[in-house]
C-alpha cells in the first residue's frame, strides 16, 4: 500500500476536488461584498451556470478543448446576467440587498428558471457529452505525497488557484483593488476623491455573479456530469458563510472552502474504510462550525480588523453626502 | 454626447391609492415578464396562464388545493413578516418549519391513539411553536448579545435542522420511525395516530383545512398585535429607529429576542399544522423539496411585510403552486413556479421603489455639447 492511500491523503485530496466550487463561489461572492454589496443569490445564480455549462457540454459539436471553454464561457454569462438584476435592483434602485438576492435564487434556483430551462432543453436524460475529469500533470501523479494533491486535479480546480491568487493580487497589490476596498468600506469617501461607486459596485457584482457560474459549472461538469434539478443542494449558501468564515480573504477562504469540502467527502470516505461514525453529525459540522465563528467574529471592532467591510448591505445615495 | 442617468428622489406626498396600486401593478408587470419568458422558450402564455388559473381557483376541487398549498406559506410568510419588519432578517423559517414539524409529530406519536381529539390538536399546536420558537430564539440571541448576523446563522440552522429529521428517520431507529411493516424496508415515519388528525371544515364544494383557519387568525391577531398594543409599538420603534428606541428607555435586544422566538413560533406551527393536517408523519424529504420558508419570505415580501395581507397572498401563491403541482408533467415546463415567482418578487422590490421615489432622468451634457449649455 502506497503513502498515497493514507487516509489523510485521500481525505485532502477529495477536500480539493469537492471544495472547488466553493472557492469560485465564495470567490465570487467576495468581490461583491468587497464593493458593499451583500448577494444572497449565490444559489440562484450557480444553478444557472450549472444549466447553461451542461447545455453547451451536451449540445454544442467539437473537440472538448473547444467546447469545454465555451462551457465555462456560458456559464459565466448565465449567472452574470442573473448578478446583473440584483445589480440593477440594489445599486440603482437601492433595494434591500437581502430581499433582492433572496428573490434571485428562487427566481432562478431549483424550482425556477434553472429547472425550466433543464425541462425545456431535455437536459438530465443523460451525462452531459464533455466533462472535465483529472489529469495527471507531467506524468507526476503518482509522486509520494504531492502527487495526488497537487498533480492529479481537474482543470477547473487549476483554475480556482490562478483566480485566488489573481483575486488577491487584484484586491490588495493594485490601485483598483484599492478602490473597490474604498467603495466597500466608504463610499462617500470613495466618491469624494473621484471614484465611480456605482460602477465599480456594479463591475464587482457581475463579475463576481460570473465566479458563481463557474462553481456551478464545477457540479454539471465535473462532480456530477449530469443534469440534476438542484444539483448545488445549497453549496451556495455555504459559499456566503465562507466569505465571512475567511475574513473577506481570498487565501482564507479558499483554505475554508477546502475545510467544508473535507467535511463533506469525509463520511463517505471513513464508511468505505469501515470505521463507523454517524454521518449526521459529520453533516451538520460545517454549519455547526460557521455557526460559532460567526459568533466569534461578530464583534463589531474584531470585524472591522479582520476585514468586513463597514458599507456592507448599505446602498449609496450620492445626495446624502 | 448626452448622458442619461436615472435619479430617485423622495415622494414629498403618497397619494391614497399608491400602496395598493404598487402591489397590483407589479404583479401585472411580473406576468408580462413571465409571459416573455415563455414565449422565448417556445410555449404560448395565454394557455399556460389560463391552465394555471383554471387548475388553481376555478376547476372543480382546485380551491380547495389551493388552500392546502397556502397553508404552510401563510405560516411562513407570518414568520418572515413579524421579524423582517423589525429588520431581523429571519432566513430561517425553513429550518423553524422543520422543528415544528419534528416536535409536533413527536408529541401525537407520544399522547397516542387515547388522547381526546381536541386536546391532541391543541397541544401539537402549541408544542410546534415550542419547537419552532427555540429554533428561532437561537439567532435572535445570538444576534441580541454578540450582534452575530441572523442572516447566516439562521440560514445555517435550516441545514441543521433538516440534518436532524433526516437523521430521526433515515439514520436511526428513533421513536419517530416506522420500522415495522413496509418501514422495515424503506426507511419512513411513523403515521401519527387518527386522533391527531386536525379536522377539515367542509364547505360543500370547498375543503378549508383546520390549518388554515388557525393561520387567519394568528394573522388578524399579528394584526392588532403591532397596530394596537405596546409590545407592538415597541417593535415599531426598535424596527425604525434602534437609537431612538434606547434613548426612550426600551430593550432593543429583549424586543429582537421576544421577536425571533414569536417569528420562529410561527413557522412552527406551521410545521405542525403541516403534520396534522396534511402528512401526519415525519417527511424530511418531502419538507425538503417543498422550500416552504423561503417561499415564505416572498408572500411576506409580497404582503408588504403586513399580516393579513399575507393571508391574500398566500392564497395567490399557493394557487399558483397548487396549480404548478397539478399540471406537473411533460406538456407544462417545470421550474415555472420559481420563475413567476422570483418575477413577481423583483417587481415588487421595484414597484416599492416607484412608490417612495419619483424617478427624474438627468441628461447630464458632454464636452461636445457645451455650447448649449446656458451661461
Amino acid at each position: 500500500m502506497s503513502i498515497n492511500d493514507n487516509i489523510f491523503l485521500v481525505i485532502l485530496a477529495s477536500a480539493m476536488f469537492y471544495g472547488t466550487p466553493l472557492v469560485f463561489a465564495s470567490l465570487g461572492e467576495l468581490l461583491s461584498e468587497r464593493s458593499g454589496v451583500l448577494n444572497l443569490g449565490v444559489e440562484g445564480m450557480m444553478l444557472l451556470g450549472a444549466v447553461a455549462a451542461a447545455w453547451v457540454s451536451t449540445n454544442v459539436g467539437g473537440p472538448a478543448y473547444v467546447v469545454l471553454p465555451l462551457a465555462i464561457l456560458a456559464s459565466m454569462v448565465a449567472a452574470g446576467l442573473g448578478a446583473s438584476i440584483h445589480a440593477f435592483l440594489t445599486i440603482t434602485l437601492r433595494v434591500n440587498q437581502i430581499i433582492s438576492g433572496l428573490a434571485l435564487t428562487i427566481f432562478a434556483g431549483a424550482a425556477g428558471l434553472s429547472s425550466y430551462l433543464a425541462g425545456i432543453w431535455h437536459l438530465g436524460q443523460g451525462p452531459v457529452r464533455h466533462q472535465f475529469l483529472k489529469i495527471d500533470v507531467f506524468g507526476l501523479a503518482d509522486t509520494p505525497v504531492v502527487g495526488p494533491l497537487l498533480f492529479h486535479q481537474t482543470l477547473l480546480t487549476y483554475l480556482s488557484w490562478v483566480f485566488v491568487i489573481a483575486a488577491s493580487v487584484y484586491l490588495f497589490r493594485t490601485r483598483m483593488g484599492l478602490h473597490v476596498r474604498a467603495v466597500g468600506e466608504s463610499p462617500q469617501t470613495a466618491d469624494s476623491v473621484g471614484i465611480p461607486v456605482a460602477r465599480y459596485r456594479y463591475a464587482h457584482v457581475i463579475i463576481g455573479g460570473s465566479f458563481s457560474g463557474i462553481a456551478g459549472a464545477c457540479f454539471s461538469l465535473m462532480i456530477v456530469p449530469i443534469w440534476v434539478d438542484g444539483m448545488t443542494a445549497g453549496q451556495g449558501w455555504i459559499a456566503l458563510a465562507l466569505v465571512i468564515f475567511g475574513f473577506w480573504r481570498p487565501d482564507l477562504t479558499l483554505v475554508g472552502a477546502y475545510l467544508f469540502g473535507a467535511l463533506s467527502s469525509l463520511s463517505l470516505i471513513l464508511q468505505s474504510r469501515g470505521i463507523q461514525i454517524s454521518t449526521a453529525f459529520l453533516t451538520a459540522l460545517p454549519y455547526l462550525m460557521t455557526i460559532v465563528v460567526l459568533v466569534v467574529v461578530s464583534n463589531s471592532a474584531r470585524r472591522k480588523q479582520l476585514g468586513a467591510p463597514a458599507a456592507l448591505g448599505k446602498p449609496y445615495e450620492r445626495e446624502e453626502r | 454626447m448626452n448622458r442619461f442617468r436615472l435619479r430617485l428622489e423622495p415622494r414629498s406626498d403618497l397619494p391614497k391609492w399608491l400602496p395598493w396600486a404598487v402591489p397590483v401593478g407589479s404583479f401585472l408587470a411580473a406576468l408580462v415578464a413571465g409571459a416573455v419568458v415563455l414565449l422565448i422558450t417556445g410555449q404560448n402564455p395565454i394557455s399556460v396562464y389560463a391552465r394555471i388559473v383554471d387548475r388553481a381557483f376555478l376547476s372543480q376541487g382546485a380551491f380547495t388545493g389551493t388552500l392546502i398549498s397556502a397553508t404552510p406559506l401563510l405560516f411562513t410568510g407570518l414568520c418572515a413578516a413579524v421579524a423582517f419588519r423589525i429588520g431581523f432578517f429571519n432566513i430561517g423559517g425553513e429550518g423553524q418549519f422543520v422543528m415544528g414539524a419534528i416536535f409536533g409529530s413527536g408529541i401525537a406519536l407520544k399522547m397516542g391513539a387515547d388522547a381526546p381529539g381536541v386536546l391532541a390538536v391543541v397541544v401539537m399546536v402549541l408544542c410546534g411553536a415550542l419547537g419552532g420558537g427555540l429554533w428561532g430564539l437561537i439567532p435572535g440571541i445570538l444576534k441580541a448579545r454578540f450582534r452575530t448576523n441572523e442572516i447566516i446563522t439562521s440560514l445555517m440552522l435550516n441545514y441543521v435542522a433538516a440534518v436532524i429529521a433526516t437523521y430521526l428517520i433515515f439514520d436511526s431507529e428513533s421513536f419517530w420511525r416506522e420500522l415495522t411493516g413496509s418501514g422495515a424496508v424503506f426507511p419512513k415515519g411513523k403515521l401519527i395516530p387518527d386522533v391527531a388528525w386536525f379536522p377539515k371544515l367542509d364547505l360543500g364544494s370547498i375543503i378549508v383545512p383546520f390549518g388554515f383557519l388557525l393561520g387567519m387568525v394568528i394573522a388578524g391577531w399579528l394584526f392588532v398585535l403591532q397596530r394596537k398594543t405596546r409590545f407592538g409599538f415597541e417593535m415599531r420603534v426598535v424596527g425604525g429607529a434602534p437609537t431612538t428606541a434606547r434613548y426612550a428607555g426600551m430593550r432593543p435586544t429583549r424586543v429582537v429576542i421576544a421577536v425571533a422566538a414569536l417569528s420562529g413560533a410561527l413557522a412552527g406551527i406551521g410545521g405542525a399544522v403541516d403534520v396534522g393536517n396534511f402528512r401526519h408523519v415525519l417527511d424530511p424529504k418531502g419538507l425538503q423539496q417543498s422550500g416552504f420558508g423561503y417561499a415564505g419570505i416572498v408572500v411576506a415580501a409580497l404582503a408588504r411585510l403586513n399580516p393579513v395581507a399575507v393571508v391574500f397572498v398566500a392564497i395567490l401563491l399557493g394557487g399558483i403552486t397548487n396549480a404548478g403541482y397539478a399540471l406537473r408533467g411533460p406538456d407544462f415546463p417545470a421550474g415555472l413556479v420559481g420563475v413567476l415567482e422570483g418575477l413577481i418578487l423583483f417587481f415588487t422590490l421595484g414597484g416599492e421603489v416607484l412608490a417612495r421615489y419619483r424617478i427624474s432622468r438627468t441628461v447630464r451634457l458632454g464636452e461636445s455639447d457645451k455650447a448649449l449649455e446656458p451661461a
